[in-house]
């Protein structure tokens, strides 16, 4: 639960390494956003990153729904969760 | 009379639809490529127990039926019945990994909309069991309202229930093979908010057959901790290829060893039980040295195909892509391209036999152009011999320096690979197109059956591909280098007067500013067909005898004498990028369904090898060694 009623709405690559999510929403628009719903990133869905690598934190390991996905940053940033 | 039904398998990527697909063909199966694109097809049949017919079509995994990658449109094409050469399916068994039940479900969700029959195969329904995964099968197919059955691919017997549920559907309605216009299936392609219900359908109907997964095991989390960790990960991955490499050259050198012994007694049966003459010449000095030359490697071919198998079915392989991706994202190519790269240590064709696992066409591509230029095991006879004979056998520090230059060598392919990958980038700016979205899968442990199955499909393969096209190689090329024969006064060699030493003085001309003597141009002609072949040309050249072992010891004293040290670098720094392998270049001209790639690598590998011979040579001779 959120503590306050105003979501701090963040994007996946702002998590991280341990950090946990919500998915909100995928940035539309991108044929990328479509393939991250279809692989469970869709509004509701817990998400943690488990890992990143160096340099800049990029790509990331990141766990939803069961299954574990290696994004880059770029890919990450059109999640959007609280 | 009944036709066989045609059964698609559809299924998530890891959803072991392979193994699947195995199990119930077992050798029933053929592996081509579809016409027009470069996406493997594999197909099989098998018959029931009652006496029915299936042919089966194992279709490329997705995650959709909106493709994003070649494979996943070739699956979205056949499952429509728009691909031109493939009838419409007549039934589709989706494939579920049990252990990942709700993408799995919303693909059916998704499939399901075709209208045709279907059925539901829960794969790897021990494992879920045994991992904690819980889910009422009964209850499933009736919220579903398609069959569902347990599989478990890996185990004999394992696909018995899918068997069943497939012979309880309708028969097929086709009434002959003949009979392919059926029309294509009708269908729109689900909005953003589809694929956002389907997950939410998915889930409740998931949650009405009492599925329950457990939690993550905090064994496999500390496992991808260390294994996905920026540093241990990397050093993990740096100490597992060291195993492999060591164990590429050191176990395979004994069964090379009995592969080279083979080839040579059987030329020796052939040279014993034939008269002398053009055919027996043929045989021996042609057909079975040629092909034998490459057949060896397939001990090295086979070692490093069982680890990668072994790596690939425990799910560590896309570890290491990620780990790599970074680095390799830094030159244009994706991460994926790791493991092709792997592979082109041991040999080019099975490395760009394996570029097929990545999806984007550009990363597909500049990985192939640069596979060669990983130094293949078939350029160590020609290091090797160089080495012996020009490099001195001293320390250099703690080193020695023939290894050093052997290093050295290595070390050059690996940075101009780089260097082609990043050109290719700026010339292509494709760089940002492409994607990693790769699912790093749980942890399995290898099942044996489908590593002998998988190295039993590979080592085929490499046979009849490599060593088809060899084949017809050796023979043009022995008639190159036999006819026509010499004058009866010939003075020089027989070679000399045949087109390929015709040919070998023509080159001379073009490889002279480079250090090239006839002779070396010469064996550059039939190390067209397997670079290592060029040692054993120097040795027919130098009008020598024996085998290549042989030769090399004592040709290496030869060349130490005729050939200045200049030469002897350029023609090192022609070999590491030595782009005269034709069978490399009609593997590409396969994977690519085009000639513009396999011309487009000679030629650039050619420039680069008279490039780099070049300065290497004039800088030698500059320095006092011509």
């Amino acid at each position: 639960m959120s503590d306050s009623s105003v979501a701090r709405n963040r994007s996946l690559d702002q998590l991280g390494r341990g950090e946990r999510g919500c998915v909100v929403g995928v940035t539309a628009g991108d044929e990328l956003s479509r393939r991250l719903l279809e692989i469970g990133f869709f509004p509701g869905a817990e998400v943690e990153v488990l890992a990143s690598m160096w340099p800049g934190e990029d790509p990331l390991a990141v766990r939803v729904g069961g299954s574990t996905f290696a994004l880059r940053r770029r890919e990450a940033a059109l999640v959007q969760i609280v | 009379m009944s036709v066989a039904a045609q059964i698609a398998l559809i299924g998530l990527p890891n959803c072991g639809k392979t193994a699947l697909f195995n199990r119930l063909t077992g050798s029933h199966q053929k592996v081509a490529n579809y016409p027009g694109v470069t996406v493997e097809r594999k197909e099989g049949q098998f018959t029931t127990t009652s006496g029915r017919d299936y042919r089966i079509l194992d279709l490329p995994g997705t995650y959709s039926l909106k493709p994003t990658t070649l494979d996943e449109a070739v699956t979205r094409d056949i499952a429509l019945g728009r691909f031109a050469s493939e009838q419409r399916p007549d039934l589709i068994v989706l494939v579920a990994d049990a252990t990942h039940l709700p993408l799995s479900l919303r693909l059916a969700l998704e499939v399901k909309r075709l209208g045709l029959p279907m059925v539901l195969a829960l794969n790897m329904s021990d494992l879920a069991a045994r991992r904690g995964f819980h889910v009422d099968r009964e209850r499933l197919e009736q919220v579903l309202g398609i069959p569902v059955v347990e599989a478990v691919a890996v185990r004999a017997g394992g696909a018995d229930s899918l068997i069943t549920a497939l012979q309880a559907l309708p028969e097929s309605t086709r009434s002959s093979d003949a009979d392919t216009t059926v029309s294509a299936v009708p269908w729109a392609e689900p909005s953003n908010d589809d694929v956002r219900r389907m997950h939410e359908e998915a889930a409740r109907l998931l949650e009405l057959a009492d599925y329950r997964e457990p939690l993550r095991s905090t064994t496999v989390a500390n496992v991808d901790r260390l294994l996905l960790h920026p540093l241990w990960g990397m050093l993990s991955l740096a100490l597992l290829l060291f195993v492999v490499f060591q164990a590429v050259f050191s176990w395979a050198a004994t069964p090379m060893e009995w592969i080279d012994a083979g080839v040579g007694a059987l030329a020796d049966a052939v040279n014993q039980m034939m008269p002398a003459g053009p055919l027996r010449s043929l045989l021996a000095d042609g057909v079975i040295a040629g092909v034998g030359s490459v057949i060896i490697f397939l001990p090295q071919i086979l070692i490093l195909f069982t680890f990668i198998l072994i790596l690939e079915d425990s799910g560590y392989l896309p570890r290491a892509a990620y780990l790599l991706d970074r680095v390799m994202g830094s030159v244009g190519l994706s991460g994926r391209a790791f493991i092709p790269l792997l592979s082109s240590f041991a040999c080019a064709i099975p490395g760009i036999m394996a570029t097929r696992t990545i999806p984007h066409w550009h990363d597909r591509l500049a990985t192939i152009l640069v596979a060669p230029l990983m130094t293949c095991s078939a350029r160590l006879p020609v290091y090797a011999l160089l080495i012996a004979a020009f490099i001195p056998d001293r320390s250099l520090g703690p080193f020695n320096l023939q290894g050093v230059v052997l290093f050295g060598l290595y070390f050059a392919g690996i940075f101009s690979a780089m260097l082609v990958a990043y050109v290719i980038k700026l010339l292509t700016r494709a760089a940002d197109a492409h994607l990693l979205v790769l699912e790093l899968p749980d942890y399995q442990w290898p099942n044996l059956q489908s590593v002998l199955f998988g190295l039993w499909e590979r080592a085929r393969l490499f046979l009849q591909r490599a060593g088809g096209i060899i084949l017809a190689l050796v023979i043009v090329l022995w008639f190159l280098s036999t006819y026509p024969a010499p004058p009866p006064d010939a003075t020089q060699p027989a070679i000399q007067y045949s087109f390929a030493g015709q040919l070998g003085m023509a080159l001379a001309w073009v490889l002279g500013p480079i250090g090239f003597n006839w002779q070396i141009a010469i064996a550059l002609i039939p190390g067209l067909a397997a670079r290592e072949v060029a040692v054993g040309a120097l040795g027919t050249v130098y009008a020598l005898s024996g085998d290549d072992d042989a030769v090399s010891q004592s040709l290496a004293s030869v060349i130490a004498s005729d050939w200045s040290l200049a030469t002897a670098l350029a023609l090192l720094a022609w070999y590491v990028f030595a782009p005269q392998c034709v069978a490399t270049l009609a593997i590409v001209k396969r994977e690519t369904n085009s000639w513009r790639y396999p011309l487009l690598m000679a030629l650039y590998l050619f420039a680069l090898a008279y490039l780099a011979a070049w300065i290497t040579y004039r800088v030698a001779v500059t320095l006092g060694a011509g």
